[in-house]
């Protein structure tokens, strides 16, 4: 049921990131990626698996749903390559199974049905933020045949992920909160971190190696990036309990698999500078994203592990401090937006390929709300100085009020080199109801996602599937040589142009008082009696005259 | 309705020589604006050579059965064969037999006017009663007029999903198997294809762990085991309900039925009824919700058993609780059955054709009534805001609604329970979707009290003078009344 990684990285601010991992069914197993006239099974009997998401499944036609929820942006330049990363926001791409006729009424529909189920406004998924990529997003499980025509794609990225969100997740496992690793998962120290991201995959795989039958598989991942080094007065040591306020007593009894992992691989061939208390189960070798790591492995079912004491509390301690820098990962980017002034802007994006002897092609995927025009004209590719020409490019305008405008293109990225990717575009003006409450903050534009084989430095063999952690195991690599990565950029905050919006009181207040005025005077004219007026009692002079005789005491004139 | 007199079964003061028809009408009173008219209109004769033979059968079981392929099988009609006073198929004591289908053997009670108050009898339990009736129309039923029961029973409605749930609070001392899916196959199946005329039905079924009742129950020394009360089980859902798991993915109520094998410290577990006696079937309902039955499972022959203790639950004994809770809260159950009546049992489907009847009058009745509360709180909607629009497909489906509704009301009067069924349904789901079309959110539209408001800065400006001049015109007025005085 279960499998855990409490990994450990010596880079600067960030010392430690802690990945814990839930699934439910657990084989996987390499060389079935295509099942050729297999069935996906209907179900109605649920024993593991959450019925409200079975059921879902079942109703939409859905083939794969992928879904996470985000807080925070995973800095791959500084904490390494993620394990699953996942763009700010709410992030949802779902394959449809071929039956399905109107596949943009079971998305609004789905969508509806899983803003329900996790408390999350994925109802604010339409038809202006959701885009159907051609080549970056591939099923994950058994597929027969790829017709993108069944895939959609949204991203949120204002979404504010929060407890509401993390209670439902957490009540999709077996065990719920009650028993397993899911006892560490508090809302309050979770929450109290750099990087939150929870996501539920679901997709169909084999049941076993033989491949003649169809299951479901449902993948609930969790990753959380705490920071110890400013939190902890400097020092990077961790432990479980200073993580989550509470340690590990018990598994739970319906786990086939309950394990942590933590990741103590020696950097730079030097001796062993960490040391992880209590002693591990085992230690496992894996070469996870072109990496060789060490893991330290705690299985919770070996009854060995409970039994000298009542609780694990997993602690790492540093031997001596050390500021070796993390490795800088292979594959990073980048995205700004440039220009000045309200009208035009340019959307850059730093694409870096630091290995140093082999090129490789990137797939990006852009998304841009229609309300920033793009000039596709002017989108210009240059690495090391030259123009470089995409392979492959698939764009789709956009639609004032309809669709947004989706851009993919296969870049190649030549060895150690900065590739710069700028297109600009223009601000329209909405209409005044279009825009959201607080409208000077800015308007988001979702994560480009980069989707990239990238060639390992280590050769890679083929591993055990059964000791590999759950992680690696969701995107196979094909061959020893490259690993999937796929990346995702910041998102960006874009001004618009926003109109006062207390104008149209304005423009009532000031033509009522005009009128208001008006009238009164008017009103005053029709209403006025009018006296014949006694002849004056002299002019100005006289009244003065009369002003100063009477202070001097003398009768008036 | 068919009266069918055996030979020697007619009685001697019968108005008309046999056949004839006869129609009898009668006024149920809900409310003060609400009735509805039972009409039955009795065709009766003498049965023909086929019947006869038919009726010479050993048991009165064996003559249903060769009588049913005999018989008007149109839904809502009934057959009554009327025996001779001294027949032996039927039991000594019992008058009146029920069958399977549409059809009842009665003892002829020798005159008409007895034999008429029997029938009476008869169609009451087969077709519709007063209080089946009330119970259908229980939102317009005055408070406090109304029997507990009614409130148990279902609503109406175009389907409903049934969730069989194994509540495992324990899994660590547990590990507890069901074969579920042969069990609805086996029990459940036949009743649902029985009625699935009545709505569409879908079952599905799933295991929670560590999912608690809300109470904790009482240890009882002298048994040595643990005891729920009766006023306890109200709190025994809500803790449960939330793990559940809302039907998201459709809009049809569900009936849960759960299953809950106490946890290892808390067995064996018995609920007790108001009396404090325990409860046979160790299982409870809740009205409009579903039921809970509590599996005890056996304790270890030996305490040192190893945990976890493999349970294989006995399908046959919950289904049996849960198809009874099915049928209760369908309101099928037959507690108002006068004593010398004597029912067949429906066998493997649950569910005799008369029953089924039963629920098809009181469902449409309660349609009927939902379509007009529901056109009515559209058209107190439309009163209240008067520049409401109303979009063209609103405005097809709530003449569709209406036409639908007044069919149902024609073919209920005609006795076409089927067409009538048929008509109530579109009619209810036509109302419902102009009533719940997004269009016609109250919210959309503007208060005049606001668009007032906004208008402030005009009428107060200009409401100044107008108030000064009034001041002064008051003023003047006392002014002219004073000055005759001061005049001279």
């Amino acid at each position: 049921e279960a499998s855990g990684i409490g990994r450990d990285h010596p880079c600067g601010s960030f010392p430690t990131h802690n990945t814990l991992r839930f699934c439910e069914a657990l084989a996987l197993l390499p060389g079935c990626g295509q099942a050729w006239g297999l069935t996906l099974p209907t179900v109605s009997h649920y024993r593991l698996f959450p019925k409200a998401l079975g059921r879902l499944v079942a109703a939409l036609g859905v083939r794969e749903l992928h879904l996470a929820l985000t807080q925070g942006f995973w800095r791959t330049r500084y904490w390494g390559q993620p394990p699953l990363q996942a763009p700010a926001g709410a992030e949802l791409w779902v394959w449809f199974q071929p039956t399905v006729t109107d596949v943009d009424k079971a998305w609004k529909e789905l969508s509806n049905i899983l803003s329900g189920i996790f408390c999350a406004s994925l109802n604010f998924i339409d038809s202006t933020n959701t885009v159907i990529p051609t080549a970056s997003f591939k099923p994950l499980g058994l597929a027969n045949g790829t017709d993108h025509h069944l895939l959609r794609y949204a991203v949120l990225p204002r979404e504010v992920v929060c407890t509401e969100n993390l209670t439902p997740w957490k009540k999709l496992l077996p065990c719920g909160s009650k028993a397993g690793l899911a006892v560490l998962l508090k809302a309050e120290r979770l929450f109290h971190s750099s990087y939150h991201s929870q996501a539920v995959h679901i997709r169909p795989i084999c049941r076993d190696a033989s491949c003649l039958a169809v299951s479901w598989e449902l993948r609930q991942t969790l990753t959380v990036v705490f920071d110890f080094f400013s939190s902890g007065q400097g020092k990077k040591d961790w432990s479980l309990f200073k993580m989550f306020s509470r340690t590990l007593t018990d598994t739970c009894p319906l786990a086939s698999q309950s394990k942590v992992y933590v990741d103590i691989s020696p950097k730079n061939k030097e001796k062993e500078l960490l040391e992880v208390s209590p002693a591990p189960t085992s230690v496992h070798e894996a070469i996870v994203q072109g990496d060789k790591k060490t893991y330290a492995v705690y299985d919770l079912l070996s009854p060995s592990l409970f039994n000298t004491s009542r609780s694990l509390n997993v602690q790492l301690k540093w031997k001596r401090p050390q500021d070796t820098e993390m490795p800088i990962p292979t594959l990073h980017a980048q995205r700004y937006v440039g220009g000045y002034g309200l009208q035009t802007g340019e959307i850059c994006t730093l694409i870096y390929n630091t290995h140093p002897y082999r090129a490789f092609p990137v797939i990006l995927l852009e998304t841009v709300p229609w309300y920033l025009r793009l000039y596709v004209h002017t989108l210009t590719i240059i690495t090391k100085g030259k123009e470089n020409k995409p392979s492959y490019i698939h764009y789709q305008p956009a639609q004032d009020r309809r669709r947004p405008h989706l851009l993919e293109m296969l870049i190649q990225l030549p060895a150690n080199s900065v590739t710069k990717i700028t297109i600009q575009f223009e601000r329209a003006l909405l209409k005044w109801t279009e825009y959201p409450p607080d409208p000077n903050h800015g308007f988001y534009v979702g994560s480009s996602v980069l989707s990239a084989l990238v060639p390992s430095v280590t050769a890679m063999k083929d591993m055990d599937v059964e000791q590999s952690p759950l992680f690696a195991s969701l995107f196979p690599s094909s061959d020893g040589s490259s690993y999937f990565v796929r990346l995702y950029t910041e998102p960006l905050l874009v001004n618009l142009p926003t109109p006062d919006f207390s104008m149209p009181y304005n423009v009532i207040c000031l033509t009522c008082t005009v009128v208001a005025v008006c009238y009164g005077s008017f009103y005053n004219l029709l209403t006025r009696t009018f006296h014949v007026e006694e002849p004056s009692r002299g002019g100005l002079a006289k009244r003065l005259a009369n002003v100063i005789r009477k202070l001097r005491g003398v009768p008036p004139l | 309705m068919a009266v069918v007199f055996g030979p020697g079964s007619v009685p001697g003061d019968l108005p008309r020589p046999l056949p004839f028809r006869d129609v009898q009408e009668m006024e149920i009173s809900v409310n003060l604006r609400t009735s509805v008219t039972s009409r039955y209109e009795m065709r009766f004769r003498s049965t023909t050579a086929q019947e006869e033979a038919a009726l010479a059968a050993a048991t009165a079981r064996e003559a249903d059965a060769a009588l049913h392929p005999l018989q008007n099988t149109a839904l809502g009609s009934l057959t009554m064969y009327v025996l001779p006073e001294t027949s032996s198929l039927l039991p000594q004591g019992t008058n009146v037999y029920v069958g399977k289908h549409r059809s009842a053997l009665v003892r002829a009670g020798g005159s008409l006017a007895a034999l008429q108050a029997r029938l009476r009898e008869v169609t009451q339990v087969m077709s519709f009663t007063a209080s089946s009736i009330a119970a259908a129309l229980s939102d317009r039923v005055p408070d406090g007029q109304l029997s507990p029961d009614a409130r148990r029973y279902l609503k109406s409605s175009l389907g409903y999903e049934i969730t069989f749930s194994l509540l495992n609070p324990d899994p660590k001392s547990h590990t507890v198997d069901w074969d579920i899916e042969g069990a609805v196959n086996r029990y459940v199946k036949p009743v649902l294809d029985k009625l699935s005329l009545v709505a569409n039905f879908s079952v599905d079924s799933q295991i929670l762990y560590y999912a608690v009742l809300g109470v904790t129950p009482r240890y009882d020394k002298e048994s040595s085991s643990f005891l729920l009360s009766a006023h306890s089980l109200p709190h025994v859902i809500n803790p449960v309900e939330a793990r559940l798991g809302s039907s998201a993915a459709s809009l049809y109520p569900v009936l849960n039925f759960l299953l809950y094998v106490p946890e290892h410290s808390h067995s064996p577990l018995y609920i007790q009824d108001k009396d404090g006696a325990p409860v046979s079937t160790n299982a409870f309902h809740s009205p409009r919700w579903g039921g809970i039955m509590v599996y005890n499972v056996e304790a270890p022959a030996s305490p040192q058993a190893s945990l976890p203790l493999h349970v294989d639950v006995d399908m046959a004994r919950v289904m049996e609780v849960f198809l009874a809770q099915l049928r209760l809260l369908f309101g099928l159950s037959q507690e108002e059955v006068p004593p010398e009546f004597l029912l067949e049992s429906p066998g493997n489907e649950g569910l005799a054709d008369w029953e089924l009847d039963h629920l098809l009058w009181a469902h449409t009745v309660e349609n009927i009534a939902t379509v007009s509360t529901t056109l009515t709180s559209l058209a107190q909607l439309l009163d209240k805001i008067g520049n409401i629009v109303i979009k063209d497909d609103v405005a097809s489906e709530v003449y569709r609604a209406v036409a639908s509704v007044q069919s149902a009301v024609t073919e209920l009067s005609l006795g076409h329970l089927h067409g009538a069924f048929q008509a109530s349904k579109e009619a209810v789901t036509s109302s419902e979707r102009a009533f719940f079309d997004p269009s016609l959110l109250h919210l959309l539209y503007f208060p005049d009290d606001q668009k007032f408001a906004i208008y402030i800065p005009l009428f107060l400006p200009m409401a100044v003078p107008i108030l000064l001049s009034l001041a002064k015109i008051v003023r003047e007025t006392r002014l002219r009344k004073k000055e005759p005085t001061k005049m001279d």
